[in-house]
């Protein structure tokens, strides 16, 4: 039981896979436009992990060594399959709005690099309770990023809306604390007053419209990744081992065809020492050509 | 096949290189977009290859979704069948070329395992069965799609080039910055929404 927790608090908050391995970023940028969107979108790759960890860890024995990333890819896709048509039967409005994405959970990252790094080297209860810590990590961040998207870009959490959110929810949260604060009696003067000063300063806002739309997306994702950057830089300073952290396919492709991408079907070395060659042939031919017009 | 069949190739083509681009609005093959744009010579090697494989997969994904699939009545398999097109495909394309295209391989090569990985194939394969298209449109629109994924890594490449002289604030140094850009990218394609 107790690695059952540690798997979950691994998957939740030590190796979260949005906000510190950096993993399935087109999903997530896709699908975050709304709370609810991401929860579903989470939610059922957490299925499909869970299942797809459990079911590989099972089969970890027959699967032939050199075939298993065909193997894997093709057990994924059944279960996504399965996903997409219950979730097509009774969530046909989620399925809508998820659309193609549902489908694209086959390439995510996030499940090979699970079911290629824990799931094929460890027991079933282990593997499905990572799948499920991992699926639950994945379901808060996108659940949290959708959050702040709606409510700054749409004005309302989880479809919840009034007409003037800022101008009424801030204010109600704020009268709630003051009045937990002060005597509730006396403070109504305070609280009127900081109920008009919210209506005035925030029922005049309008939500920032961009941050639902496509470049919202990557806004946020800027500031997130910089937020990263910064915690590890902190972190280095600190004499602290910050390998954990990385920005996915950020660096640079090549490092994304070691840390999770491009490793599921390719061999991770032949790759990127063919890229690196390739970009030190480039650059060579670069030096040269400049060498030749200094000489001129 | 008349007159209003290509005006319609033409919008679909439109369409899905410029007005909902395959990165910029549809965030599908994001990977190679931030991963291979640091050089436009690496980028637009990168592009070309995409072009080639998107476009052939269309089409055989598409052969044997209207031959195959539906005889059969197994529609529903799609994911799991066009995932494995895909991944033979590409590796059959990287043998073909470096037996009988040498050239062509090794302009590509390097780019081809990278693919295979790329959401964009398999979401323009789902994309083109969910719409209905039939061949020849699902061929155009994943020629248009992969157009698209071409001409914005070639513009963030560009972009990046200038941009490594400049000073930027220390955490978004590297990744963020990029981002940052193609956001701004992604804004400027939203001019091109009123085009249709």
């Amino acid at each position: 039981m107790k690695s059952a927790f540690e798997r979950l608090y691994n998957g939740i908050i030590k190796e979260n896979p949005t906000f510190v391995l950096m993993l399935g970023m087109c999903p997530t940028l896709a699908v975050t436009t709304s709370a609810f969107n991401g929860l579903g979108m989470g939610l059922s790759t957490m299925v499909v992990l869970a299942l797809s960890n459990l079911l590989i860890s099972a089969l970890r024995k027959v699967i032939p060594d050199k075939v298993r990333i065909p193997a894997y890819i093709v057990i994924v896709a059944s279960l996504v399959t399965v996903v997409g048509l219950l979730m097509e039967a009774y969530l046909p409005g989620m399925y809508a709005s998820l659309g193609i994405y549902i489908d694209l959970i086959v390439v995510n990252c996030i499940i090979l690099g699970r079911a290629e790094s824990f799931a094929s080297k460890n027991k079933m209860w282990p593997s499905l309770f990572d799948g499920i810590g991992m699926g639950l990590g994945f379901t808060l961040a996108l659940t949290l990023i959708g959050m702040v998207r709606e409510f700054f870009g749409s004005a309302s959490i989880f479809g919840l809306t009034g007409p003037k959110v800022y101008g009424t929810t801030v204010p109600i949260l704020l009268v709630e604390l003051v009045n937990k604060v002060f005597n509730p009696a006396s403070s109504s003067g305070v609280v009127r007053g900081l109920n008009e000063f919210f209506a005035g300063e925030f029922g005049s806002f309008s939500p920032i419209g961009i941050l639902v739309m496509a470049p919202g997306a990557f806004f946020v994702l800027a500031i997130l990744t910089a937020i990263q950057n910064a915690i590890k830089a902190a972190g280095e300073a600190k004499g602290k081992d910050m390998s954990k952290i990385q920005s996915g396919c950020s660096s640079d492709c090549l490092h994304c065809a070691e840390s999770g991408c491009a490793k599921r079907l390719v061999e991770p070395e032949k790759v990127t020492k063919k890229a690196d060659d390739e970009t030190t042939k480039v650059v060579e031919s670069k030096e040269t050509e400049n060498n030749g017009k200094g000489e001129e | 096949m008349n007159g209003n069949y290509f005006v319609n190739l033409l919008i679909i083509a439109i369409s899905s290189s410029l007005v909902s681009n395959v990165v910029l609005s549809q965030f599908l093959g994001l990977c190679p977009f931030l991963g291979v744009s640091k050089k436009v010579k690496t980028a637009s090697g990168m592009g070309a290859a995409v072009i080639f494989v998107i476009t052939l997969s269309s089409l055989v994904a598409g052969l044997i979704y209207k031959f195959i699939l539906t005889p059969l009545h197994i529609t529903y398999l799609k994911t799991i069948v066009f995932i494995l097109i895909i991944a033979a495909l590409v590796q059959f394309v990287e043998l073909f070329l470096k037996k009988f295209v040498k050239p062509l391989y090794e302009a590509l090569g390097v780019y081809l395992p990278l693919i295979t990985t790329n959401c964009a194939v398999l979401g323009v394969a789902i994309n083109n069965v969910n719409l209905g298209y039939d061949i020849l449109t699902g061929v155009v629109n994943g020629f248009a799609t992969a157009a698209g994924f071409a001409l914005s890594i070639i513009i963030l490449a560009g972009i990046r080039e200038k941009m490594e002289y400049n000073d930027i604030p220390k955490p978004f140094r590297g990744m963020p910055i990029v981002l940052v850009t193609a956001g701004l990218m992604a804004i400027a394609f939203c001019g091109f929404t009123g085009l249709i």
